[in-house]
């Protein structure tokens, strides 16, 4: 099969920066001024309760020990004990996790739908005003930061057409009586629509540029003109001929804009007030959580360095030229 | 309608990266020269880029009010004493962003001067030496690329303290890998030239070799990306500051945004304590990222060509790593 060897490598490097990312998460919350514990904000904490506090996280033995230690308990899927509710970290994530999710889903369709459209248009009409003002458009977009994108869909958009501003759910929902599931499904979408639609749009300037330049490349290939010569009609000749081998980096780029694409939820999530893992790590930044925090910089770094992987595959599988 | 022949890779458009330069200009006074002359955009980016340097620069003489003073009632909307209205303060918003472009340029440009520094020694280490030092090198380059730059800078700078100089030290230490590469790159193939190779068997040392030839020839490609840097750090600068981890006694642009959530500025209807903190930034980001764009094309003509497109339009992400052969 051709590239087993290039799978092999690629799963190496992945378990590799895996290893890298793991000590290095160690390293860094070890280098808190200080301990995690000294810092932690409690106020109703006495010194006894803070020396048992890191008794009890082995913050008081050696790095070294204290390495294994970690890497003992990650091996078991133990990312620690949060310190302010006293659940385990993976407990106080899932649900934040579950609840961003469906809203990147979403915010990534809708930044593609919008950017391949708009990277079509472009290419299509190259050179023409529709292109240049699609391309300004595109690039502004991409200048903006995101969370100013959130206030300003919450203040023009939000306010002004009835859309929910914070939260997840309705808290009046079910308190007369039990909704049915399409009320709560609906009710979820009304408020996943601003954050996604935000987020969707902060993307997908990138996206844009990117269709649009291999898209020009594409269409000047021999194929097409072939295609032309043929007498196929320009949609076919687009779609078909030119969008499908344009489509390429635009692929493995959604896989490896997941890091971005993270970054621009937290923000979000500020700006929306909305439960995920966003709001979770900066609630965990103000109590100074650090457990929490790690595991949730732990858990992040893998998802990226995942996508990565599968982008670094996806590019091989699609392009033949790509040698292992 | 029609498709017609298409044009040599990119022509019309007349934006960033979508022009072919006219001439490759490959001396300083050329690239100046098309930056005037060649490129509206870029001229308009330069200029754009100017004008809020000079603000900067110019703080304490042109703006109206102080920046620490109340001046007038809490969101009184713009008029003809004060232009853009009051924020949550009351405090002249002019004032703020007049006083806010200097901490965000500021950390702008030192973060990615900073960047420049660690990307370019190790790029040229990496290149010009080669073998296991590149390796290494470059294994850490791979790791700092998949790592999720905002998460690891808010971790860091909830971690280490909110001083500027942490926020330029974080965003430097994130963002030095593009830079790496592309140097790494350049000075591989500059390594390889006759008139290197000559130097050295006349007795150039290493150190001689790097600083008299190698240098020169990647500065300009150092410096371009050294501006689209600028704007991947004012943009993270925006981040930190976002999520209450900036510098707290600093006004930066990224604090205005923030301040315009946390004042309540939008139940308020203040659309002058929203609005315009995020232009500012869009501005400058655009204005870099023409500025830089223009020069890497006219420096490197080859950057734009065939799969490498996939790279050209980077501000956030890092250049993917793929290997075409």
């Amino acid at each position: 099969m051709r590239g087993a060897d290039y799978v092999i490598r690629r799963t190496g490097a992945a378990l590799l920066t895996v290893f890298v990312a793991i000590t290095l998460n160690f390293v860094l919350f070890r280098a808190v001024p200080g301990s995690a514990v000294t810092a932690l904000r409690c106020f109703h904490c006495t010194k006894q309760f803070k020396a048992a506090l890191e008794e009890e996280l082995g913050l008081n033995q050696s790095m070294w020990q204290q390495y294994t230690i970690y890497l003992g308990s990650l091996a078991e899927g133990d990312l620690g004990t949060s310190f302010t509710d006293h659940r385990s970290v993976w407990q106080n994530l899932k649900e934040p996790i579950m609840n961003t999710l469906p809203m990147l889903v979403v915010a990534t369709v809708i930044s593609v739908v919008i950017g391949v459209a708009a990277g079509v248009v472009s290419a299509w009409r190259r050179g023409t005003r529709t292109d240049r003002l699609n391309t300004w458009a595109a690039l502004s977009f991409y200048a903006m930061p995101t969370q100013w994108i959130g206030l300003m869909v919450v203040f023009y958009i939000a306010l002004r057409f009835g859309f929910p501003v914070a939260g997840i759910r309705d808290p009046t929902l079910g308190i007369l009586e039990e909704p049915s599931t399409w009320t709560v499904i609906a009710d979820r979408l009304r408020h996943l629509a601003l954050p996604a639609l935000t987020l969707g749009i902060g993307l997908y300037g990138e996206y844009a540029l990117i269709v649009r330049s291999s898209m020009l490349e594409t269409l000047g290939e021999d194929y097409v003109l072939t295609a032309r010569a043929k007498g196929l009609k320009n949609f076919n000749i687009v779609w078909r001929h030119g969008l499908r081998n344009a489509m390429l980096p635009l692929v493995t780029l959604i896989a490896l804009s997941f890091g971005y694409i993270l970054a621009g939820a937290i923000v979000i999530e500020e700006v929306f007030s909305y439960p995920g893992i966003g709001l979770a790590v900066i609630n965990a930044i103000d109590q100074r959580d650090y457990p929490v925090l790690q595991g949730a910089f732990l858990l992040l770094t893998f998802a990226v360095i995942f996508f990565n992987f599968v982008a670094d595959l996806l590019y091989f599988k699609l392009d033949p030229r790509v040698t292992a | 309608m029609t498709i017609e022949a298409v044009p040599p890779a990119g022509a019309g458009g007349g934006l960033p990266g979508t022009d072919l330069a006219p001439v490759a200009a490959s001396t300083p006074r050329g690239v100046l020269k098309q930056l005037v002359l060649g490129d509206r955009q870029a001229a308009f980016g330069a200029l754009v880029l100017v004008l809020f340097v000079a603000l900067a620069l110019a703080a304490p003489l042109i703006s109206p009010y102080s920046p620490r003073v109340k001046a007038g009632p809490v969101y009184a909307p713009p008029s003809s004493e004060h232009f853009l209205g009051l924020d949550d303060g009351g405090i002249d918003m002019l004032t703020l962003l007049i006083w806010g472009a200097r901490v965000s340029l500021l950390v702008g440009f030192a973060a990615s001067l900073m960047a420049m520094l660690i990307g370019g020694t190790v790029g040229i280490l990496s290149g010009y030496l080669g073998g296991r030092t590149d390796t290494v090198l470059m294994r850490i380059t791979d790791y700092f690329l998949v790592i999720p730059d905002v998460p690891l800078m808010i971790v860091a700078a909830a971690i280490w303290g909110q001083s500027l100089l942490n926020i330029v030290i974080i965003i430097a230490v994130i963002y030095w890998t593009s830079t790496a590469r592309l140097i790494r790159s350049q000075v591989k193939s500059v390594r390889e030239q006759v008139y290197v190779k000559r130097a050295r068997a006349l007795g150039a040392g290493n150190v001689r070799l790097i600083v008299k030839h190698v240098l020169p020839q990647v500065t300009p490609l150092l410096v371009a990306n050294t501006v689209l840097t600028v704007a991947t750090a004012i943009f993270a600068e925006t981040y930190i500051a976002f999520l209450g981890l900036g510098d707290p006694s600093q006004i930066s642009w990224g604090k205005l945004i923030q301040n315009s959530l946390t004042g309540g500025a939008i139940f308020s209807d203040a659309w002058w304590a929203i609005v315009p903190p995020g232009v500012c930034v869009t501005l400058v980001i655009l204005a870099c990222t023409m500025v830089g764009q223009s020069m890497e094309d006219s420096l490197n003509p080859r950057l734009k060509v065939g799969h490498l497109s996939v790279h050209r339009f980077r501000l956030r992400r890092p250049p993917a790593k793929a290997e075409v052969g």
